[in-house]
């Protein structure tokens, strides 16, 4: 309950706070609209704002599933096999050196101006830390499991599935929670570089067109979005992942 | 049917990245007995018995370990090492049977339950080690151990961790179970050495010492004077400059 009321009296804060700057530094709303404003924007435009927030929420949801899908298939592809790591592991490394920005024009040429393009930027954006979190855990195994599993005639296969596997994945589960983060990041770029849906899209128009309340409005959204997908991820690592298999 | 124990022989020295680990050294594990290596920490006894159990990839053995029967160890050893190594998102129920899922074995519940019952678990089956004391975690590792029936055990300070009165029941029903099976214990503890050892081995920069045991039957009790003799006679030989 305590935590309800902190939060509470910290958006207070940060209302009241913009509503100062707007009030003394006299600024107009087409540089930032008041806090107020905003609001009416929001509600007034709610069915358009949800409208656009529903394609944006599913090309994270969808990305960070396939991020998160491919991270952990990949991170345990690296930790099965030397010679992967070897091969692939520079490729990966890479790859992170090459701006994800730069890549949205290309995969918007590739796939279009629909959903999978800003899908697969979510994907680019978390596919390493997801990969990254989790190999390394899975090579951090304690040497006393490994000893006692191979005394037991683990093969390696099941020594994976059984042992180094679920003792990694409160790695994977860090790596889920900032892939959290990310995702929207990697939809919304996606979303600026050619979309004609989606929060992003709304946000530019909005610009376009100096409906500054209504930009803000869905920057908002976009913000309570991802904090939410966050609790969502946060909370499911804590059930399922922290404490190692279920 | 477990075929019954056979003596190991392990001849040879030890090596890491061209250093020493220990040098040529000869120790032989009766059957059907337990032989306690005792040594400062450092020596190579943990090394020994990791090359023994054949997980020690990063040492270079030069020599042999060989069984009495001339059959290969591989699938004869059970290890029991430092800490109780429970699983923590398995059951109690899941790590006794944990060899078997790790071989791709049916698990063989109802056994496993008969052993968990004689360990003093039964109403802990289904708890996770969390939710369990450091002694009973301990016995968990044990009836894992047992579970395992191999002819061969290994023991790496099993019960360093324990308090002493833990620790002094886990070595009562250690032998008591273990009764039979060729096994070795490495210890840093003279007190678990004059206890438990069928032989006692010192192991030093210097080489292998062999300790003469009390003569009590294994377990011995904690304060027989002739186990409590022998136990100051490891103290002061482990405290002596190599």
């Amino acid at each position: 309950m305590s935590r309800l009321v902190t939060i509470a009296a910290s958006t207070a804060l940060a209302i009241v706070l913009w509503q100062a700057l707007v009030t003394l530094a006299g600024l107009p709303p087409f540089i930032l609209p008041g806090p107020g404003r905003v609001a009416e924007t929001l509600w007034a435009s709610r069915a358009l704002i949800a409208h656009h927030a529903t394609i944006t929420a599913a090309e994270v949801l969808i990305g960070l599933a396939l991020g998160a899908g491919l991270g952990g298939l990949s991170a345990i592809g690296l930790a099965a096999s030397p010679m992967a790591r070897r091969l692939i592991r520079p490729m990966m490394v890479f790859s992170q050196a090459i701006p994800v920005f730069a890549l949205a024009p290309i995969l918007t040429l590739w796939l279009g101006y629909g959903l999978w393009s800003k899908v697969a930027m979510a994907l680019l954006i978390i596919y390493f830390p997801v990969t990254s979190a989790f190999f390394d855990a899975l090579m951090r195994t304690p040497q006393h499991w490994l000893d006692l599993a191979r005394v037991m005639g683990a093969n390696r296969p099941r020594l994976m599935w059984h042992i180094r596997v679920p003792a990694a994945l409160p790695g994977f589960a860090s790596g889920l929670r900032l892939a959290a983060v990310y995702a929207p990041i990697g939809a919304i770029i996606g979303e600026w570089v050619g979309a004609s849906k989606g929060l992003g899209y709304l946000m530019l128009l909005a610009n376009g067109r100096a409906k500054i309340d209504l930009m803000f409005a869905a920057l908002i959204v976009l913000a309570i979005l991802t904090l939410l997908l966050h609790a969502g991820v946060d909370r499911g690592c804590r059930r399922w992942l922290d404490g190692g298999a279920a | 049917m477990r075929s019954a124990p056979p003596a190991l022989t392990i001849d040879g020295s030890a090596r890491i990245g061209g250093l020493s680990v220990f040098g040529p050294l000869r120790l032989r594990l009766a059957a059907g007995r337990i032989t306690c290596l005792l040594g400062p920490s450092g020596v190579g006894k943990t090394t020994l018995l990791r090359l023994i159990a054949g997980v020690d990839d990063a040492t270079e053995f030069t020599g042999t370990i060989t069984a009495s029967d001339g059959l290969p160890l591989g699938g004869r050893m059970a290890l029991m090492a430092q800490g109780d190594l429970l699983l923590p998102w398995l059951d109690v129920l899941g790590n006794v049977t944990l060899g078997a899922r790790l071989r791709g074995a049916g698990r063989d519940t109802q056994r496993a339950l008969r052993i968990l019952d004689r360990m003093g678990l039964a109403d802990h089956a289904h708890k996770r080690p969390h939710a369990l004391s450091g002694g009973q975690k301990q016995r968990v590792a044990l009836a894992r151990t047992l579970m395992e029936d191999r002819p061969i055990i290994l023991l790496d300070e099993p019960f360093s961790a324990l308090d002493a009165r833990t620790r002094a029941q886990m070595q009562d029903l250690t032998a008591a179970h273990l009764a039979g099976r060729t096994v070795l214990m490495v210890t840093h503890d003279p007190a678990e050495a004059a206890r438990m050892g069928h032989a006692i081995h010192i192991l030093s920069e210097t080489g292998l010492e062999d300790v003469p045991p009390p003569p009590a039957p294994v377990p011995r009790a904690v304060d027989d004077p002739e186990t409590l003799a022998t136990q100051g006679r490891l103290f002061a030989r482990l405290r002596a400059p190599a």
